[in-house]
């Protein structure tokens, strides 16, 4: 029987009412008394020298309080990269000043380099047309393999080539996997570009900021996937005002991906507007300005290849990408194409011995960062793509060359070549739950089916794994993370028993709010109802490190479990007082506290009000009051795995691709909502079916986006996917977390892509188009392309 | 600057806007229903969708001035008398049609004015209406299934699941 509330219920989400009714409260929805607008002038070059910038006609316009430019921030510190990356030669890679907004010069289409303050948001718009910009337009930067190779023109002039690191990972293994390369049966090469895409949650970014000129508070209502991590970056890097005269609240934010996890320069502005002005200033970006703006997501290219023996037992693989880190480097921008790809170079194979080199390079876009899944896709991409033409090449069935390399599910933990350890798995689990799900045995037939119909049918395989729940700070640290990545929770008991959790998580569509409650309902035996999760706002939340990277329940909801057992255990102290049991006697069970053996037991709302009415209370031992909290940092990462079945159809006129069937198998360990699992699948994978098939950021030669509006970038739309089958019953439970919780946030997003793109080759080459590989988004222009290629080289 | 006046959930409102002030911004600043979201500047996401004049258009790509004397509909009207949730918005809670919540209110709105026309749409017709409404979160599985939940509910024909 499924459970209808607590631990493993598909609890309908509280959340929901509020936004089903109109009464979300998003950043745009805020407004203070007297508030007033800012619009920004921004780049509408690639890449250029500002020899002037003229405010005085904009600043003589209606309506206009104030013009700021780059000047007004140079004394600002610079916003900085969380980690440090060691490049192969040993030295720090280079970190470019980041400044509030451009000065010297513009390096991206949508660099902000001026800002109007005026009393009506057209009014501010209408000002920053009339601001004359001389901008001197230089060459861009743009392809990476021209900006490595060649260091005449850079995109920072005091750093002395386009290269921000060369890393190798790890580089002791390097000579050996060459060795094994050197005598390796088999080799594989695939050479790949995984695209740029842009992030785009549906609320686009906005803030608003306060300042008291009486106390000299702050207070900025802002789109942040992590207000204390803004908090923090304002505070201690880019601004230096106090952390305690700093309040950063993220109410209900629509959606973030990743691209709301960074501090961005218009944040500042706001902050700073508002103190000059002594008026609160608000900004919501436009979405063609988000398209210019918001940090851009992966961008890589590779090439990969994997020696194996003639039986496809892999023997080791090597890599060499280049990263594009666009214009300036964002908060994680370093770490994702390093820790979070390299080290997830082994998948869930035991491929004894494995490089990977990565070079990051700047070029004049817009700074590319972590987005839903964060390097793991990257690095799943590469590494299903390349099995799959491993597999056609030697002629071995897709699933068994996956399953005879699996880390079988006695070697946990295991210790991969590329510095992880897994703590537990059953991949050959997720397989057969796939081969079921997804009736891999009567796809002969359907493919029959489609090609009565004139379609080619496609099947493609992608098991994968991921690391989540970011993160252990004492690897992070090793590994060059500036901050500590562990997360706090506050459980407040009030008198009359209900209960407040204060969390460092922050929830933009995950539902933490249903998620935790059943949780800590649970634990202390009370209904979810009498239970409040509170998160977004630094001035309540004592600390937290937020959401993304899979994190919340692993690292944020270990905090709640580790603040209510305190709360158990205090409560367990005052029942063994009242009925003068011995503290190691009481049981507490269903919401009661029992002396063993005894019909004497006491509610824990009667505990929970003698705490705060202490007339019977052991003072001498205890304060009075129930509240607890706790910092919780993980031993390690956790390591959701899972096997992807993706069917197509292609038109062989047209090149159009319809993904007609999708199965996903994952293990996440331990679920508490199936219901908010599964519904996390659903649109990881459906923006994986994006990037696989739609979505790509497109500059011409002159660094220009082409794609700056949903006119031509395409987002995945309700007519281009189907119904899709998702299971999570394979369950091997993190092994070091108290719920055996592993996330689920970013797998689909992860798994999909190679699944789709594998397909797509399969059904081409059972088609007899001899076709290895089509770059990402297979939009039907490329595919089509690719099919007349290969006929008129077969003719 | 004219003052013009419309209906909006059965109530009187009113307020002074300039020619180029748009509907989702006339209902959003003047009136505070907040509800109505805006996601994009292409009319192309369909978060600001309201009902005008019984309907479907996307406020954001209608000029407040031309909406005078017209009745409106947002996602604040779709409650039922009591302050329940009616029917489509309960369908899309109970399947988990929403997340981050930003393009609920136009896909609400969206799946109202497909149910007037179309009681009993198949999961092909629901998927060709909402194509001007994009949601990044659900992938939109659970935003069909909702639809289809709530047009059973409100009494057409069930429609077969999956
Ligand atoms: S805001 Fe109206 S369609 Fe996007
Ligand atoms: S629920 Fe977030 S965009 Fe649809």
């Amino acid at each position: 029987m499924p459970k209808d509330s607590g631990i493993g219920a598909s609890s309908k989400r509280r959340e929901d009412v509020r936004f089903l009714t109109g009464k979300g409260r998003y950043t745009a929805d805020i407004n203070l008394r007297g508030q007033v607008y800012v619009a920004f002038a921004r780049s509408t070059v690639a890449h250029g020298r500002i020899n002037s910038i003229d405010t005085s006609a904009a600043a003589e316009m209606p309506g206009v309080l104030a013009v700021f430019t780059g000047e007004d921030f140079v004394e600002m510190g610079s916003n900085p990269a969380g980690w440090y990356i060691t490049s192969r030669n040993g030295e720090t890679m280079k970190e470019p000043k980041r400044p509030v907004l451009a000065h010297g010069k513009v390096r991206h289409v949508g660099d902000a380099y001026a800002a109007v303050v005026a009393e009506t948001v057209a009014q501010a718009k209408d000002a920053v047309e009339a601001i004359e910009a001389d901008i001197e337009e230089l060459d861009a930067v743009l392809d990476m393999a021209s900006a490595v190779a060649d260091n005449s023109n850079r995109v920072h002039d005091e750093i002395d080539d386009n290269i921000c690191f060369d890393w190798g990972w790890i580089e002791d293994n390097r000579a050996a996997v060459d060795a094994a390369f050197e005598s390796a049966p088999h080799v594989t090469t695939l050479e790949l570009i995984n695209n740029r895409l842009s992030p785009n949650p549906m609320e686009p970014r906005a803030s608003l900021a306060d300042y008291n000129t009486g106390t000299e508070d702050y207070t900025l209502y802002t789109t942040s996937q992590n207000p204390h991590l803004h908090r923090l970056l304002i505070s201690a890097f880019v601004m230096g005002i106090p952390e305690h005269k700093l309040t950063v609240i993220a109410p209900d934010v629509g959606g973030g991906f990743g691209s709301k996890i960074y501090h961005y320069g218009e944040e500042a502005v706001v902050l700073a507007a508002a103190r000059k002005l002594g008026r609160p200033v608000k900004w919501v970006c436009d979405r063609s300005e988000a398209f210019v703006s918001d940090a851009h997501g992966r961008d890589h290219v590779t090439k990969i290849e994997l020696a194996t023996d003639k039986e496809g037992n892999f023997l080791a693989m090597r890599t060499e990408t280049l990263a594009n880190l666009g214009a300036y480097l964002s908060n994680f921008s370093t770490a994702t194409p390093t820790f979070l790809h390299g080290t997830l170079m082994a998948g869930p194979y035991k491929t004894p011995l494995v490089y990977v080199n990565v070079k990051g390079v700047f070029t004049n876009t817009v700074p590319v960062d972590a987005y839903r899944g964060a390097g793991r896709p990257e690095a799943t991409y590469q590494i299903e793509r390349v099995i799959d033409k491993c597999a056609r090449e030697l002629g071995i069935d897709q699933i068994e060359i996956r399953r005879k390399n699996f880390i079988s599910p006695d070697a946990f933990p295991y210790t991969t070549p590329v510095g992880l350890v897994y703590d537990t798995g059953n991949y050959g689990a997720t397989l057969d739950k796939m081969i079921e799900l997804g009736d891999t045995a009567g796809f002969e037939s359907r493919r029959a089916e489609s090609s009565a119909k004139g379609k080619l049918r496609g099947i493609g395989y992608s098991t994968w794994i991921e690391a989540c729940g970011i993160a252990p700070s004492h690897l992070v640290g090793q590994l060059g993370a500036r901050v500590g990545l562990y997360d706090a929770a506050t459980v407040r008991v009030n008198a009359t028993g209900n209960i407040s959790v204060l969390t460092g998580a922050h929830s933009h569509g995950q539902g933490h709010e249903t998620v935790f409650a059943q949780v800590v309902s649970d634990m202390l035996g009370i209904p979810e109802a009498s239970i409040e999760i509170v998160h977004g706002d630094t001035s309540k939340i004592p600390f937290g490190m937020g959401s993304y990277g899979s994190r919340s329940l692993a690292v944020c909801g270990t905090a709640i479990v580790k603040a209510t057992d305190k709360i158990i255990a205090k409560c367990k102290k005052i029942a063994a007082h009242q009925m003068e049991a011995s503290e190691s006697d009481i049981v507490f069970e269903n919401g009661n506290f029992t002396v063993a053996g005894t019909d004497k037991s006491k509610s824990f709302g009667d505990i929970a009000l003698s705490a705060y009415v202490p007339h019977n209370y052991p003072l001498d031992e205890l304060e009075p009051g129930l509240e607890e909290s706790a910092f919780y940092d993980p031993a390690n990462f956790t390591y959701p795995a899972g096997a992807y079945a993706c069917e197509v159809e292609v038109d062989p006129g047209t090149g159009k691709v319809d993904v007609v069937a999708f199965t996903a198998a994952d293990d996440f360990g331990n679920v508490i909502n199936p219901m908010i699992v599964e519904g996390q699948v659903h649109g990881g994978v459906v923006q994986g079916i994006g990037q696989a098939l739609f979505e790509v950021v497109v500059h011409n030669d002159e660094g220009q986006n082409l794609t700056g509006s949903y006119m031509d970038y395409a987002m995945p739309r309700s007519n281009d996917v189907p119904l899709l089958v998702v299971d999570h019953s394979c369950q091997t439970p993190c092994t070091h977390n108290p719920l055996g919780v592993k996330g689920c946030g970013e797998a689909g997003a992860i798994g999909t892509p190679p699944a789709v793109v594998n397909a797509v080759i399969d059904a081409l080459q059972a088609g007899g188009y001899d076709i290895a590989h089509i770059d990402m988004p297979l939009t039907p222009s490329k595919v089509w392309a690719a099919m007349a290629g290969a006929q008129q080289a077969a003719e | 600057m004219p003052e013009i006046e419309m209906t909006v959930n059965g109530k009187p409102m009113s307020g002074t806007v300039e020619g180029r002030t748009l509907l989702s911004d006339f209902l959003r600043d003047m009136l505070g229903l907040t509800g109505t979201h805006i996601g994009c500047d292409t009319a192309q996401c369909g978060a600001c969708t309201v009902h005008l004049d019984g309907r479907q258009v996307k406020s954001c790509n209608v000029f407040a001035m031309d909406a005078a004397g017209a009745e409106v509909t947002t996602i604040e009207g779709m409650a039922n008398a009591d302050g329940s949730l009616g029917a489509i918005q309960a369908a899309f809670q109970t399947h988990h049609g929403l997340q981050c919540g930003f393009c609920t209110p136009g896909m609400v709105m969206a799946a109202a004015g497909l149910l007037k026309e179309n009681p009993a749409p198949t999961e092909a017709e629901i998927r060709a209406h909402l194509e001007g409404n994009i949601c990044r979160c659900t992938g939109y599985h659970n935003i069909v299934k909702a639809i289809q939940a709530a047009a059973a509910e409100l009494g057409a024909k069930p429609i077969a699941a999956e």
